[in-house]
């Protein structure tokens, strides 16, 4: 997994809640057996005209000019700005697959649905949990002022604005380590295989029916 | 001892170990498998030069991509099929449990061949890169959905990594009315408390009208807890969870049975068991529902009405609102049982057992589609369920009907294959979600229970399944 310390980047909005792992990724594209590839399709719907299949050269079609993400001054963008209950839905870990291919590295939102949050530590990409009313004047700076961009430290856990203003965040010390040193969490288990064995073995002399 | 909630049980039964801020490894009882999210996995794993660490734990199945007619054809659209091969080509490499491949007599739906083959117990842990894992929570068991990381974690270390949840019990006390399913219920449930409201939960259900639900109504429940939020749904186990595993393929027998129904009886919460928060709702007082917008919370009774956003005062969910009966095409204020509908879904891992199909040929009987209906599916779950449906002459009464009787998979709940919605399409379907393009770029979805889903066949419209008699 790519590590995470430190990042200066621009902010795109995106202002609707319970966004859906479906709009993330429709499911046509969960047909490929990779896990790469999936950036030109995020938000695939709601970003083209047309209904894109898998496999097919996404340079031509035609783009909704309304769609935030299509608009000029959000090209390049690396942080994104979320509302309520991002990612609910299905468990596909395509979902942050496609918003990591595309390039964000941040998620700020106010909460994030359980299988995605975890789903994005996986895949070096971070969310971060804020009060809804620090959310929402980070809507009202990134609408007013093009070229929006913040300052994310995983270390020290803050984001810093460009008005100066400092805001920390929580988030669990063992995904932080992992993060910040791209560990692979099956390694880290691992460490543990004499003590997963030991508790299988006596698993196996109490609930025998379960090793059938 | 301190009195324990169900889930508290099940968790520190399995916890192996635990780092310093509370992240702990939990051991995995049971992991289910399916094409869509374990290519990616198997592929990790066979990398970094790794093995299962207990095959044993592994059921899996082809259910997602798999056509639900015209089964001789094979699967014809070569990225479905690849990934079918691909998971046929895994299994056969590493091995597993149960395999119920692509056109078996035992296929189906993961979360329905699980507990009809007693692959899931009470007690266990059981994962599946799947969010609708929590349906296997009616059985008491500890049940996640998770992501293809995960499931590679698992494969590797049979343990998953997890914070403790906090724990909710919904309370819903009383009789349900005559017409009022467990869909209702839980539709109703996530009306009251919205799609993020069990976000951070394992949410356990109880009270007399839970108790007094067949094993298929609590699966159906606890698989609509994620559309709560919730990673985990629970019921406790009673009489009735022990007499639906009995004689199933993987439930224990002989001295192992009794052994094993011994233990399961005390996988309930104890009496005074502290919950983080309980939310009451009054059976009788539920009546048959129907989503109108695009998330599981905007939701109905069938004598309602469309809401008018112009009413809410919180903005974004005004926006969220007005955006949802934008893409649904439906005016603020409209009767729900003026809405039309142009096709009908009956299946899915909520709603494809043979409870479900009882139910909704209990209102086909005797009657026609609609002739503005251009099509009603019925997707039994499984084989099992779809053979012991045509043992009742179900297929018979749906046939007569003017409906269609398809193979078992997921089929038009998310339309991974050729079953879907076009575009501005409106569905009643007793699928689990109704988000914007989930059956299909453009389709509308609008969730009820089997029995509505055949009254909105044979009227043509959102109809009161109660009045239809
Ligand atoms: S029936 Fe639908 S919700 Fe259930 S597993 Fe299949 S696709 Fe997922």
């Amino acid at each position: 997994m790519k590590p995470f310390q430190k990042l200066d980047g621009l902010v795109a909005p995106m202002d609707r809640a319970n966004v859906d792992t479906d709009a993330i990724i429709p499911k046509q594209f969960l047909k490929s057996i990779k896990r790469s590839g999936f950036g030109p399709n995020l938000f695939d719907e709601w970003r083209y005209k047309d209904v894109g299949q898998p496999g097919q050269d996404a340079s031509g079609r035609p783009l909704n000019p309304d769609f935030v993400l299509n608009q000029p001054r959000y090209q390049g963008a690396q942080i994104l700005l979320t509302r309520d209950n991002f990612g609910c839905g299905s468990s596909r870990e395509h979902a942050p697959w496609a918003l990591e291919d595309f390039g964000f590295r941040v998620l700020i939102g106010p909460s994030f649905a359980d299988i995605f949050f975890n789903n994005c530590f996986k895949n070096g990409l971070l969310p971060i949990r804020l009060p809804g009313s620090e959310v929402d004047e980070l809507f009202s700076q990134c609408h007013e002022s093009a070229g929006y961009t913040l300052s994310v430290d995983l270390q020290a856990q803050t984001i810093t604005r460009p008005d100066g203003k400092v805001i920390p965040f929580d988030v669990d010390p063992f995904r932080r380590e992992c993060l910040l040193n791209g560990w692979d969490d099956i390694g880290l288990t691992l460490r543990h295989a004499d003590k997963i064995r030991a508790f299988e073995e006596r698993r196996r002399m109490d609930q025998p029916w379960l090793f059938a | 001892m301190q009195a324990q909630t169900l889930y508290e049980k099940l968790w520190s039964s399995h916890v192996v170990h635990v780092e310093e801020d509370g992240t702990a490894l939990i051991y995995i009882d049971r992991h289910l498998v399916h094409e869509v999210t374990s290519p990616q996995a198997f592929e990790g794993l066979k990398l970094a030069g790794r093995k299962p660490w207990r095959v044993n734990s592994i059921v899996a199945t082809a259910d997602h991509n798999t056509p639900t007619d015209h089964w001789e054809r094979g699967i014809e659209d070569p990225v479905s099929r690849q990934q079918v091969e691909t998971l046929d080509a895994n299994i056969r490499e590493v091995g597993a449990l149960a395999y119920f491949p692509f056109k078996d007599q035992r296929q189906g739906i993961v979360h329905v061949i699980g507990p009809e083959n007693g692959a899931t117990l009470p007690g266990m842990t059981v994962v599946c890169g799947d969010s609708h894992t929590s349906t296997h929570g009616a059985f008491a068991c500890l049940a996640h959905g998770i992501g293809t990381s995960e499931v590679e974690h698992v494969m590797a270390t049979q343990c998953l990594l997890q914070k403790k949840s906090k724990t909710m019990l919904i309370r819903v006390e009383g009789e349900l009315g005559a017409g009022v399913t467990a869909k209702d219920v839980v539709l109703a449930i996530i009306g009251k408390i919205g799609t993020a409201g069990g976000t951070g939960y394992a949410m356990e259900f109880g009270g007399s009208a839970i108790r007094s639900l067949s094993m298929e109504g609590r699966m159906t429940i606890c698989n609509m807890a994620i559309e709560a939020g919730a990673r985990a749904g629970l019921v406790a186990v009673d009489e009735q969870t022990v007499e639906y595993l009995k004689d199933r393929p993987f439930s224990p027998s002989g001295e192992q049975w009794d052994k094993a129904v011994a233990y399961w009886k005390t996988l309930h919460s104890d009496e005074g068991a502290r919950f983080d928060r309980v939310v009451d709702l009054n059976a009788a007082e539920i009546q048959p529902q129907v989503t109108w917008g695009t998330s599981p919370e905007m939701v109905a009774p069938v004598d309602g009405h469309v809401p008018d956003p112009s009413l809410e005062t919180d903005p974004v969910k005004r926006e969220g609102m007005e955006r949802a009966l934008q893409y649904m095409g439906l005016e603020p204020r409209t009767p729900i049982k003026d809405i039309l509908v142009d096709k009908v879904f009956i299946g899915s891992c909520t709603n494809s057992r043979i409870e479900d199909l009882r139910a909704a040929a209990a209102v086909a009987r005797g009657r026609r589609k609609a002739d503005s209906v251009k099509a009603v599916l019925v997707v039994p779950g499984s084989g099992v369920v779809k053979r012991q449906a045509e043992a009742e002459g179900l297929d018979q009464i749906f046939l007569a009907a003017g409906f269609e009787w398809r193979e078992p998979g997921c089929s038009m709940c998310l339309a991974m294959n050729a079953d879907r919605l076009e575009p501005g399409e409106r569905c009643a379907s007793t699928s689990n979600r109704n988000f914007e393009g989930r059956q299909g770029a453009g389709g509308r979805t609008h969730l009820v229970s089997p029995a509505m889903a055949a009254a909105a066949a044979v009227t043509g419209r959102f109809a009161d399944v109660r009045a239809l008699g």
